[in-house]
């Protein structure tokens, strides 16, 4: 640690932390607050009308629309949280471990699996939704396997259009849990799995009873981001299906939604500043409350070595 | 934990399980190679082969494409104001981001847990759902349809996990050396500049892949942002190309090809780095 007289060390410490925390402030810490303040008038298009204490968030939990296409996006973005938690999170651990494990060919796998996010999201969009299609790539490859009965509309069918976009966006994604988990696998000590080999247990049992305890930070970590990315979810739906969530909002999400009512077509056609405002609040609020159980969960399931 | 997943000794649910992953990461790294090549050799095929047959190898390979797309429909602009847009970011998000680092790595302070967390709220905080204050402030700054503002809304997106990642890399050089430096008479600016920012290069290399390829690809801000054409960037300029009722996929599929380009460059020249930043406990 740095000593020097306490004048010139502040002076030092202002000069290398302002610029970026000023930055931060006013960009990301502002905008909170303005939220929560917007979200308590009433506004007339871009002009802030009077103070009206908790009405938007009534009109938000009680008013139809809002109500109705509120409940409907929560639940989808449920979805987007359990199928990414279960399916990618675990290929991920699955992928993670075995890299970790030089597996043959660990260096070109690591390398592959980032590449989908260097696609754009139009890319993503434009060539998934081109593959998804009824005469799509995805149909043309059941036919061939001999299962034309497994074809679908995949995106223009509502029981399963929020699916396909999910797996698509696990496509996407897997690359970042699998390389935290082979990180957080890397770090577990050589020395407690050795240990375990004389010992006589198998493979199973030493990631059950050894690694999986070991790693709980990291999966904490990969939750976290989880939870805040499943309550994101808006460009992934705008370039594949639309911003009104179709089919008839079977793929609409909270971000679609607030999307659509700051910027004004869900009830009227003009911005609702003010609903829109108490639905960023709700964001703000669900991915805060959600991290912070995410956290005392693995905090209490942790193990110190 | 590096002992090698060997075959030699394994059981047979071993085996399988092996068998299983390699058939795992094959499968996926073949899902996603497929549609990188698809959409290259798409744009180097006509309109009319494209309609004859989407999936089929170019009969003819031609590049008139490119042409058309980059002077034709003004990628050139389009790339040009990426590639400022996305390297001016990204030096602000690289200087800021170290010098806050190294502020809250190497100082003891009062208010050090509360700027460090200001930085981590970042990481959490969703800056898509603060689009209306930000179009607030953006708009009371007189920055709107200005490339300013994607500037500084970028570099706010980038700088949370930056200080975090440079942060904690930062905590774990020795101060032995820095004491050493300042027995010399180095002052702090030249103890960050000379001693603890070339120490940090693997992780400084982690942090521009990390943020860049967000910055490079993002649409939702310049579409907030900026209406004048000669100020759009590429995700803007691409979307163009999808029409309500038709879209052009031979166009589509060159400017895709043309924005992937950098980022592909980048990330394979810095994979090394990048790939050791993770492991080296960036992620702890």
């Amino acid at each position: 640690m740095i000593k020097a007289s306490d004048g010139k060390k502040a002076a030092w410490i202002t000069f290398f932390v302002l610029p970026g925390a000023a930055v931060v402030f006013v960009f990301i810490l502002l905008p909170l607050f303005m939220s929560l303040f917007n979200s308590l008038f009433d506004w007339n298009q871009l002009i802030r009308g009077e103070f009206v204490g908790l009405e938007n968030f009534h009109k938000l939990f009680n008013g139809y629309p809002y109500r109705q296409r509120f409940i409907n996006a929560l639940g989808n973005n449920l979805k987007w949280f359990v199928v990414s938690m279960l399916v990618q999170n675990t290929l991920g651990l699955l992928f993670g471990y075995a890299l970790s494990r030089r597996i043959a060919g660990r260096g070109a796998y690591i390398r592959i699996l980032f590449i989908p996010v260097l696609f754009s999201l139009i890319a993503v969009g434009s060539l998934w939704g081109l593959y998804l299609k009824p005469k799509g790539m995805v149909n043309n490859l059941l036919i061939l396997l001999g299962r034309p009965d497994l074809r679908r509309a995949w995106l223009g069918d509502g029981a399963i259009a929020t699916y396909a976009l999910i797996a698509v966006n696990i496509w996407r994604w897997v690359g970042f849990p699998t390389l935290v988990f082979m990180s957080a696998v890397d770090n577990v000590p050589e020395g407690c799995v050795e240990a375990a080999y004389l010992d006589g247990a198998g493979e199973w049992r030493i990631f059950l009873k050894i690694v999986l305890p070991l790693i709980v930070p990291a999966i904490a970590i990969v939750s976290v981001l989880t939870v805040v990315g499943s309550l994101n979810v808006f460009e992934q739906v705008y370039t594949m299906a639309g911003l009104d969530g179709p089919p008839n909002y079977a793929t609409d999400t909270i971000g679609t939604l607030f999307y659509r009512t700051a910027f004004g077509s869900v009830d009227s056609g003009a911005p609702e500043i003010g609903v829109g405002s108490a639905i960023a609040v709700v964001i703000y609020l669900m991915t805060f409350v959600i991290s912070l159980i995410s956290i005392r969960l693995a905090k209490s399931k942790e193990v110190e070595l | 934990m590096k002992s090698a997943m060997r075959l030699r000794k394994a059981g047979p649910g071993k085996k399988a399980f092996i068998l299983l992953v390699q058939c795992g990461l094959t499968a996926y790294a073949l899902l996603i190679l497929y549609p990188l090549f698809h959409m290259v050799m798409s744009s180097l095929k006509s309109p009319r082969d494209i309609m004859l047959d989407a999936f089929s190898l170019p009969q003819r390979v031609s590049w008139d494409n490119y042409a058309l797309v980059w002077s034709g429909k003004g990628f050139g602009g389009y790339f040009l104001n990426s590639l400022l847009i996305t390297g001016g970011s990204m030096l602000l998000v690289v200087l800021l981001g170290s010098m806050a680092a190294f502020g809250l790595a190497r100082y003891k302070f009062r208010g050090n847990t509360l700027l460090s967390l200001l930085f981590l709220s970042g990481l959490m905080l969703p800056l898509k759902a603060a689009v209306i204050p930000l179009f607030q402030i953006v708009k009371g700054m007189g920055l709107m349809d200005n490339p300013l503002s994607l500037l500084l809304v970028f570099t706010a997106m980038g700088l949370p996990s930056t200080v975090f990642i440079l942060c904690g890399f930062m905590k774990t050089i020795p101060s032995s050396l820095e004491q050493a430096a300042r027995m010399d008479g180095c002052n702090d600016l030249r103890i960050y500049r000379q001693i603890i920012l070339p120490m940090s290069a693997p992780s400084i290399a982690l942090v521009t892949i990390y943020n860049a390829v967000p910055i490079w690809n993002d649409f939702f801000f310049p579409l907030v942002f900026i209406q004048s054409d000669r100020l759009k960037t590429l995700p803007v300029g691409l979307s163009s190309f999808i029409g309500q009722h038709a879209t052009q996929w031979d166009l589509l599929f060159t400017g895709l090809s043309i924005a992937i380009l950098p980022m592909l460059a980048l990330y394979l020249a810095m994979s090394r780095y990048f790939i050791q930043g993770m492991t080296a406990g960036a992620v702890k």
